[in-house]
């Protein structure tokens, strides 16, 4: 019993861990432009297929291997940090003295643009994703499996937010994204060049949706052109649950959300899995619209 | 600071929400099935509209989507047999043309789909879909503008239930379930098995209760009844919590794109049991996706490509000749369905609907390359099914269960 509840967290953890790549992409973009960037979800989408087709360009399905996983990786976060400076380039700065809600349905729209692109270009029936790196063996300990891969990917997650944590707080740019994050005008007027830390902003949290997209494809390797709605929508849960423009928040709430889902399906109603993030969100908005790490203002990006 | 934060967050909220009911009513827009009306090409020769020397036929398939590979099989039997029938002369003189609509795999696209091959296009019968949910939702429309409908490889009994146009030539599911169930008991010998459907799928849900109503009845226990929903991609919780329970086998009546991720990740929680499934396993994707995660695994089906009687051997080479592939059991129940309606439609006293109808329905012992068609008075074909084992990706013929 203890080492089934066991296993639902370790489910959840890995579940959770890809969520959290996309929800920090959901909350620096907020940090930066107070907007909610409904395309992320997409631009996860776009992130899977990069490295589907990259995978298949360099044949890493053939042999599996560690250099192609990281390879794969590597194509998939730049091919969505290029697909990002180009949305925030040509959909977003236009608007930027336009009133937000403009910029929401804006996002919207480069939503259903990106699905509908991706349905017309790799067409809408499901492809199966190269399995670039296929780890033999797992850890148990009696009933409880956990399978490499999993902690592979876990690390991963891991290391990039570990990265992205690097970047924020000790670094120069990292400083410069959270005086833009603080006031766009007080920033220019010290010299930094705000137009430029937004787009970078934007490239390095799609960078992220990206990997995640890749390492989705290796633990269910299933992916089509409308899978990033669900997530999309999750993952921005997650984002409020944690309390947006927070990024230790973000991490955790997408943590709470996948756990909590895995327990749900395993102890309760499976059929309610897409539900309880919007239940989540209603009851989070009702008691605590800043989210769990919602109040410390300086910490945000 | 806080408020401003907490009353934007609010209204982004419902723009949030606005912003899900945009996407998922786009989704239904994605491509309207007159767009992908050029697909009738397909099948050969789009043919002039309203001349009097071709008998049109509309078929609806899923081209696309998750489960692709049930229309675009499908469709290569159906245009096998139309060849073949206009090859030699066609149905009373004259030559058949198929028009075929993409559904996406969506039961409103299908229904739009048929209405339009109906009204528009005025076809004469309609042959499809694969999916129970699919039928269902198109049975209605062929039945009220009475056109004949025959599904090649709907299951679920309800389809054939919507009215007296509409006919399957493929087995039902109490009867495919009680083939698993069997099987379960008599030949693998389980007495504790866990079932693990998909609640968004009349076919999974039918099939799921004829399969337990049979186990139960022949002396064996259904420990746990999981669900999931076609789409989901994570099935680790479902399958710790059936794991506990220790099943001897799962029985899994989904579509492949799902019981291929479901195999792996069953694997990967150490549950080395056999899987059991139904006709929806019936893919080349399913090897794809599930691998060698699919070995020891039984799944009850229309025919087996090798099965070495000559109506099956004969229709193999000929696809293969046309299409390079192994036909798989919907290629083969497509063709079958097309055969049955060409050879009611050269035995009705003539050509509308009503006779074709009647004569469809006095279908009897009809040698298809999935057996001997019967249609019986619920319009459903009484027949064997088989149960093939996956081994190494190949589906290797097991035995054959009779009604």
């Amino acid at each position: 019993m203890a080492l089934e509840f066991l296993q639902h967290l370790v489910n959840g953890l890995s579940l959770g861990s890809i969520y959290a790549l996309i929800a920090l992409g959901y909350t620096m973009v907020f940090g930066v432009l107070k907007l909610i960037n409904f395309a992320h979800g997409d631009v996860y989408m776009i992130g899977a297929f990069v490295g589907y087709f990259s995978a298949r360009f360099f044949r890493f399905d053939d042999h599996s291997s560690l250099t192609g996983l990281f390879v794969t990786l590597g194509c998939a976060m730049s091919g969505s940090a290029a697909l990002a400076f180009l949305i925030e380039r040509f959909a977003y700065r236009p608007l930027r003295k336009a009133p937000r809600v403009n910029l929401l349905i804006t996002a919207v729209g480069v939503s259903l643009f990106l699905q509908f692109t991706g349905q017309l270009v790799f067409g809408s029936d499901p492809k199966f994703f190269p399995q670039v790196y296929v780890p033999t063996g797992d850890w148990s300990y009696g009933e409880l499996k956990i399978n490499v891969l999993q902690v592979v990917v876990f690390g991963i997650s891991i290391l990039l937010m570990g990265l992205l944590q690097f970047i924020v707080f000790k670094t120069r740019l990292g400083r410069a994204m959270r005086a833009v994050s603080f006031n766009h005008d007080l920033a220019s007027l010290m010299g930094i060049p705000t137009q430029k830390i937004i787009s970078i902003t934007f490239m390095i949290g799609s960078a992220l949706a990206g990997a995640a997209g890749v390492l989705v494809g290796l633990i269910y390797p299933k992916i089509d052109p409308l899978m990033g709605v669900m997530p999309g929508l999750k993952c921005f849960v997650a984002a409020v649950l944690g309390g947006i423009g927070n990024i230790t928040g973000a991490v955790v709430g997408a943590l709470i959300l996948g756990m909590a889902e895995e327990l749900l399906v395993g102890y309760w109603a499976p059929t309610y899995r897409d539900a309880l993030a919007f239940a989540i969100l209603i009851l989070i908005l009702l008691f605590r619209p800043t989210g769990l790490f919602g109040v410390n203002r300086t910490e945000k990006v | 600071m806080r408020t401003y934060t907490s009353r934007f967050t609010s209204s982004l909220i419902i723009l949030a929400l606005m912003g899900t009911l945009f996407s998922t009513s786009g989704c239904k827009k994605a491509r309207p099935p007159s767009e992908s009306s050029e697909s009738a090409t397909l099948s050969g020769g789009a043919g002039t509209p309203g001349s009097q020397d071709v008998i049109r036929i509309g078929e609806v398939g899923s081209m696309t989507g998750s489960e692709a590979t049930f229309g675009i099989s499908t469709h290569m039997g159906i245009s096998l047999a139309i060849k073949q029938i206009n090859a030699a002369g066609g149905v009373k003189g004259k030559k058949l043309e198929v028009l075929t609509l993409d559904d996406q795999g969506k039961p409103e696209e299908a229904a739009t789909a048929v209405t339009k091959l109906i009204t528009q296009n005025q076809v004469a019968a309609i042959l499809g879909e694969v999916a129970s949910s699919r039928s269902i939702a198109m049975a209605p429309i062929a039945q009220g503008h009475k056109v004949p409908m025959i599904t090649p490889s709907s299951t679920n009994p309800r389809v054939t239930e919507q009215g007296d146009y509409i006919f399957r030539v493929c087995f039902i599911d109490p009867f495919q379930g009680t083939v698993m169930a069997k099987f379960a008991a008599e030949s693998l010998k389980v007495k504790k098995v866990a079932i693990l459907k998909d609640v968004k799928n009349d076919y999974s849900v039918g099939l799921a209760k004829y399969f337990t109503e049979t186990f139960i009845k022949l002396g064996g226990e259904i420990l746990v009844e999981q669900s999931f929903s076609s789409g989901d991609i994570d099935f680790k919780s479902q399958l710790t919590s059936i794991r506990a329970k220790k099943p001897e086998a799962i029985f899994i009546p989904g579509y492949y794109t799902e019981v291929g991720l479901i195999a792996r990740q069953a694997r990967e929680l150490g549950l080395t049991v056999p899987l059991m499934g139904g006709d929806g396993w019936d893919s080349p994707k399913l090897k794809e996706i599930g691998g060698v995660a699919l070995n020891n695994s039984y799944y009850s089906n229309h025919y087996s490509a090798e099965d070495k009687s000559p109506e099956v051997q004969g229709f193999i080479t000929e696809f293969q000749k046309a299409f390079h592939v192994i036909p798989d059991g919907m290629a083969a129940m497509g063709y079958d369905a097309a055969k049955v309606l060409a050879d009611s439609m050269n035995r009705a006293k003539s050509l509308n609907a009503q006779d074709v109808r009647d004569a469809i329905a006095a279908t009897k012992n009809y040698q298809g390359v999935t057996g001997k068609i019967t249609l019986d008075e619920k319009r459903n074909a009484i027949k064997s099914a088989v149960v093939l084992k996956v081994e190494n990706g190949e589906a290797r013929y097991q035995q054959t269960i009779n009604p």
